[in-house]
């Protein structure tokens, strides 16, 4: 840090270092890759306003395995037990599935157990706050397949509660605790639902959009 | 007239052997613990809430504090998240010199639980050999980037600061160095009758147990499950390099730690790998706009930190700043097994286990 402050430092008392020849350099060299960018942008949306209609994508490999979860859960659950599923193209193509928490317990004894998907590793939880709903994410992973899929569980803001998956990955026990601390979404079914970053008698749940400070002190 | 009942004691947050400031209430039945409830959030900085008012290069210097004894691989598992977000390339110099702080810093990380494992068992020395061989490490990570812990060395799209000259010599000779050492710590420790009492059979749980509980790194593997994050979902250029995963097979401490020694080998290896193909020369930043916004959407993406799988999950809108960033540290999962291990072992074996586990606080906490 201190050699970049001691650099800027320096530029108004000698302009004609090598420090700033070379920045010299470097923001010409910038400006003639701005130039280059734009001019190959142009290019492109050029020849893209010609090949319309666009060519379908071709469809990700890891399609069928989507669509075979999909379709197992779907039939050994029920049939609204699937609300929707696509592939994250951001993220290498992992199927996201959008279960109904209706079914969630269900569908999680499933995943872990079936004798084709055993996703017996739950690596990550997550909650989101969307403003208008709140999400809760599973990231699983099997061990056996190396094959990961991601299931969420949408929920109201107001009433937010999501069946807890504790029973069937001990990993969630304290990511649940975490989510219900700072988003205030109830888990039915956890064995030990209490706050565990803030203290007890805290008000308010941080990581929520519309959460507001409140400070006794202040 | 004798009289028993059960003790509630508290240990901690103040406690040496908790590295940093974590409590565990322990209910005793003379010297057997029968209930143990671990509290925390003495360390909870709301980095997830800061992080979404900052861009994400203002984000970096965040997660360095999260896991303060493996900053290089917190920095990784952020700039790599936006960079999969954003599809950016990285010039290979940069992601030699990358890769090569990451090794660096997994030795740096394993040298320290080494030292303070031991330490907490109750053996002085080792503790200063330790902190001497890291301390080479760290000189070294202050020469690259001018910090010790805190390096904030990663960009997205690169690194902030190519080697100085002379710096890949210095790496160099620290290898064989280091590796000499090792046969040392060996002899020092590893075969010492009082330390595998200590450690052997203590803390042990199966392979079904550990995948339950979600334990990554040496934690897993010392039960057997062959799984490395940079073996089995490679990033970076580890595809590239040739090593072993070491594994246990009885899920003690004394599994933990030969994972852990062995691992540091390894570490070389890759470092040696590494440092024999380092391109000459070449940028350390790749093309990256100046604000960078990552498109709407979101991605999870994991790494293997040396305390196991530290992850990073965005949600982005499009905006500099992200929607929601949610970190998955491996410390804060680990440790949920220890109520479980502790029921049934002495006061003694909860610093063994409690130490095995090797948790930094700042990332229990976040």
């Amino acid at each position: 840090m201190s050699e970049e402050q001691g650099r800027e430092a320096e530029k108004p008392l000698v302009n004609d270092t090598p420090v700033d020849a070379e920045r010299e350099a470097k923001l010409k060299a910038a400006a003639e890759a701005r130039a280059a960018r734009t001019a190959a942008k142009e290019k492109a949306e050029a020849s893209a306003a010609e090949t319309v209609p666009e060519l379908p994508k071709a469809p990700s490999p890891k399609q069928p395995e989507l669509d075979k979860l999909a379709a197992l859960i779907k039939q050994e659950i029920a049939e609204s037990a699937v609300e929707d599923f696509y592939l994250n193209e951001l993220n290498g193509d992992m199927p996201i599935l959008i279960i109904n928490n209706r079914y969630w317990r269900e569908v999680a004894k499933l995943l872990k157990e079936h004798e084709e998907l055993k996703f017996n590793y739950l690596r990550n939880v997550s909650g989101v706050d969307y403003e208008t709903h709140m999400e809760v994410v599973y990231h699983l992973l099997s061990l056996d397949s190396k094959r990961e899929a991601a299931m969420k569980l949408r929920t109201d803001r107001d009433a937010a509660s999501v069946f807890s998956a504790t029973p069937v990955w001990a990993t969630a026990n304290w990511n649940e605790r975490e989510i219900y601390d700072l988003l205030g979404v109830d888990f039915p079914g956890h064995p030990d639902m209490r706050r565990i970053m803030m203290p007890d008698d805290w008000v308010g749940h941080p990581l929520r959009k519309d959460y507001e400070p409140i400070d006794p002190e202040v | 007239m004798i009289r028993t009942e059960e003790l509630l004691l508290n240990v901690g947050p103040q406690h040496p052997s908790t590295h940093g400031v974590f409590r565990i209430i322990v209910k005793l039945d003379g010297e057997v613990i029968t209930e143990a409830t671990p509290v925390m959030g003495y360390l909870h900085r709301g980095t997830e809430k800061i992080a979404e008012n900052l861009n994400f290069t203002q984000i970096i210097p965040y997660t360095d504090r999260m896991d303060y004894v493996s900053a290089m691989t917190n920095n990784y598992v952020l700039v790599h998240a936006v960079e999969t977000m954003m599809g950016l390339e990285v010039p290979q110099r940069a992601e030699y010199l990358r890769l090569v702080v990451m090794e660096l810093q997994r030795v740096a990380s394993h040298l320290v639980w080494w030292g303070t494992y031991l330490l907490d068992i109750g053996a002085m020395s080792p503790f200063l050999y330790a902190f001497r061989d890291r301390e080479i490490i760290i000189d070294l990570f202050n020469e690259l980037c001018g910090a010790r812990l805190t390096y904030n060395y990663m960009r997205v799209g690169g690194v902030k600061w190519d080697a100085p000259p002379g710096w890949i010599d210095k790496v160099h000779a620290f290898i064989p160095y280091m590796e000499s050492k090792l046969l040392e710590y060996d002899k020092l420790v590893s075969g010492n009758e009082i330390f595998l009492a200590r450690i052997k059979g203590i803390g042990a749980y199966d392979a079904t147990t550990a995948i339950n509980y979600g334990l990554t790194g040496a934690n897993l593997r010392c039960t057997g499950v062959n799984f490395d994050i940079r073996k089995a979902e490679p990033y970076s250029l580890y595809s590239q390099f040739e090593f072993d995963v070491p594994l246990g097979s009885t899920g003690d401490c004394y599994d933990r730690y030969r994972i852990r020694l062995e691992e540091i080998r390894q570490s070389l290896r890759i470092l040696r790998q590494a440092l024999a193909q380092f391109p000459q020369g070449g940028d350390t930043m790749g093309k990256v706009p100046r604000v960078l916004r990552p498109p709407a959407g979101e991605v999870y993406v994991r790494i293997e930190s040396p305390r196991g799988e530290i992850g990073c999950h965005i949600v982005s809108k499009g905006k500099a700043e992200p929607y929601r960033l949610k970190f998955r540290r491996p410390s804060f999962v680990n440790l949920q097994i220890l109520p479980k291990l502790l029921v049934g072992e002495t006061m003694t074996n909860l610093i063994t286990i409690l130490g095995g586990i090797d948790i930094v606080v700042g990332e229990v906490d976040c």
